[in-house]
């Protein structure tokens, strides 16, 4: 049959076929974290344990949490609501949960503003990696390159502002995909992105768990790491910390909590399947992180470093083992494959990253179209500029803690205090028994009856646990310190971050001198790239938990090397703005974001009734 | 790798692989919906 396209300007976003919109969610809920995340959070909580309280995780609060986002979005979109301030409003009519929804779009621009900067990294890094930057260099040269890209006053390529250029070619490849509408720009990504990473994944999965000691320079055999990896160790199962981090994991992994899915699903028809489409896009998601995720960078760091090294290095995180371990191991395999094995690494990374990129883009589309008419190519770059002003601050105060606060805040703390909330508005207001007609509305299979209970009793209080798990964690994540008299809760909880428990002595935002932050010793001074260095590392501690100090000539150095510094020890002194500073202007940045958001929804809502549309 | 290890890995993988394809196989068979439906690829012509 011969089909002749609508030509109309304005023609309504709809999904081009349904393969379509499950890879583009699959490709939403794939991110860094399936390849970075996953494997250090096992590797760090016991090792094949770590899995049993994942699946169960899985099972109480992902599933639910998807079912949830995928009903209220389609329920939602049947009203012309393609963002949650007003998706949320239409499960229940009160007007707070409008501003409850603020936080459906707030995240998704917050954490685009840093995500993207991420996805700048793995696109300079493809390029790197095929040119063959890496060659000859050894591990501390590798490691070195990351540390100098982060410092964006320098430039391997001889591109001025290299980092930055990156960040902006990133963002406006972003920006010109989401003009390209759902169909034509966010699904024919997904379509390309999707399987492309699913086959980089397998070919360096194979490598991974193939590679054997004596061969191609690696020293232990890569299967060891999954041996490692998979090895129950049922004792860490008492330990509340690791069920926390395991229903952390299974939160982000599947990006729930972020408004963009209920987004993606307000575009489908009363009667279209929800409960197949976000069965198969999340296990699609799963996956690629249990059964890909664990097969690559533990499997292949093992074989050239050594278990022991490999835990070491994951307690500087997933993104420290990629960017500044992997592309010298991958320079072991030989000059040919070494440019296949990091394009392909990195090229996953990328594709992982965009398509979870231009998710956070559409509900702010759908918002700017809904509320304020905007039209496709404007409401695109309206989100591509705001990103941008947002994520500069990341790119030139990266080390100055400005991308952890993002990360923190709007990508942590944001992420569960509205799943909370959203989980409690559909079970509990909007009703569970309307709530579950509407997960089987249409559906293509059967979802088992154990759910509802799930969905009205189990995730809503588990959430609200792991809420008030994350306001006071005890100090070391030591539960057993927590008693009816009180106890000391982590640098990382919420109470913890908000009053600057680990900001260590540095507390003013302008001083005269900078004391140490830590118990060390003085291991060298250097000059790199017209700055000055004084670099501690940490009792106990090996080199590559080395921290450096930077200061300038105008400052005066006040320790010695070799000398021995105690926390609070005078470091040098001069004009100093401490990292706080930083810190504080972050958050007032993002609470100014939020508000901004909150007035915007607070407008349209008037514009609404004063048309007539609510 | 210790038996444990393979035994763990080999029931979690074969699930999730399990799944996935199951979930996705479901998809690719199921009829369309009449128009009006929420995708593009089966539209009339106009």
């Amino acid at each position: 049959m011969n089909k002749i396209k609508t030509l109309n300007l304005q023609k309504p976003e709809a999904w081009g076929s349904r393969v379509g919109l499950v890879l583009a969610m699959a490709g939403n809920a794939v991110g860094f974290g399936n390849f970075l995340r996953f494997p250090v959070q096992a590797m760090q909580n016991g090792g094949g344990a770590f899995i049993i309280p994942y699946l169960v995780s899985l099972v109480v609060l992902g599933l639910p949490l998807l079912l949830i986002e995928w009903s209220s979005g389609r329920f939602g979109g049947q009203f012309g609501h393609h963002s949650t301030p007003f998706i949320m409003y239409s499960l229940n009519k009160r007007r707070i949960w409008q501003y409850v929804g603020v936080f459906g779009i707030f995240s998704n621009i917050a954490i685009a503003s840093y995500y993207c900067y991420i996805e700048s990294w793995t696109m300079s890094y493809v390029y790197h990696s095929v040119v063959g930057t890496f060659g000859g260099m050894n591990q501390h040269q590798v490691a070195g390159f990351f540390d100098n890209y982060l410092d964006i006053s320098t430039s391997s390529t001889g591109i001025p502002f290299e980092a930055v250029v990156f960040f902006v070619l990133c963002l406006a490849l972003n920006t010109w995909i989401l003009s390209k509408g759902l169909s034509g720009g966010v699904e024919k990504a997904a379509k390309i992105g999707v399987p492309l990473l699913i086959i980089f994944g397998i070919f360096l999965a194979i490598k991974g768990i193939f590679l054997r000691s004596g061969s191609q320079g690696a020293i232990w055999d890569g299967i060891e790491g999954l041996n490692f990896l998979w090895t129950p160790k049922y004792d860490s199962l008492a330990n509340p910390k690791v069920w926390l981090a395991a229903a952390g994991q299974i939160f982000f992994t599947l990006s729930v909590g972020m408004g963009s899915i209920q987004c993606y699903a307000s575009y489908l028809k009363e009667k279209e399947d929800i409960a197949c489409n976000a069965m198969s896009a999340g296990f699609t998601n799963e996956f690629v992180e249990i059964v890909l995720g664990s097969s690559i960078i533990i499997p292949i760091s093992v074989g050239y470093l050594g278990i022991d090294k490999v835990i070491e290095l994951t307690n500087l995180g997933g993104l420290g083992l990629a960017f500044r371990t992997m592309p010298y191991l991958f320079q072991q395999l030989g000059v040919l494959l070494s440019a296949i094995a990091g394009m392909a690494f990195f090229g996953l990374l990328f594709f992982a990253g965009i398509t979870s990129s231009l998710a956070m883009g559409t509900p702010v589309m759908g918002f700017l179209n809904d509320e304020f008419n905007w039209p496709r190519k404007r409401s695109a770059l309206t989100f591509g500029i705001i990103v941008l002003l947002l994520g500069l601050p990341t790119v030139f105060f990266f080390q100055k803690g400005v991308f952890d606060e993002y990360d923190y805040w709007a990508g942590t703390v944001s992420l569960v205090v509205f799943a909370m909330l959203e989980a409690i508005l559909f079970a509990w207001f909007f009703g569970l028994e309307k709530g579950w007609a509407e997960i089987n509305r249409g559906a293509d299979i059967k979802i088992p009856i154990l759910f509802k209970y799930l969905l009205k009793y189990v995730t809503p209080v588990v959430l609200i646990a792991i809420f008030i798990g994350s306001l006071v964690t005890p100090k070391d994540d030591d539960w057993s310190r927590v008693s009816i008299k009180g106890w000391e809760v982590s640098n990382g909880s919420i109470i913890g971050q908000i009053t600057h428990k680990g900001i260590g002595p540095n507390k003013k935002y302008f001083a005269n001198t900078f004391y140490s932050e830590t118990d060390g010793r003085v291991d060298s001074i250097y000059t790199l790239r017209n700055k000055i260095l004084v670099r501690i590392i940490p009792d106990g501690k090996p080199e590559d938990f080395a921290i450096n100090y930077e200061f300038t000539k105008h400052h005066k150095l006040l320790v010695s090397m070799g000398e021995t510094v105690k926390t609070g020890d005078p470091v040098y002194s001069g004009k100093i703005i401490n990292n706080i500073f930083y810190i504080d202007m972050s958050r007032i940045l993002l609470v100014f974001v939020f508000a901004g958001i909150s007035f915007m929804v607070f407008i349209a809502y008037r514009k609404r009734t004063h048309e007539n549309r609510i | 790798m210790n038996t444990s290890a393979i035994i763990l890995l080999s029931i979690v993988w074969g699930l999730v692989t399990f799944f996935t394809i199951y979930f996705f196989i479901i998809i690719l068979r199921a009829p369309k919906k009449p128009e009006p439906d929420s995708y593009t690829e089966n539209d009339d012509e106009v």
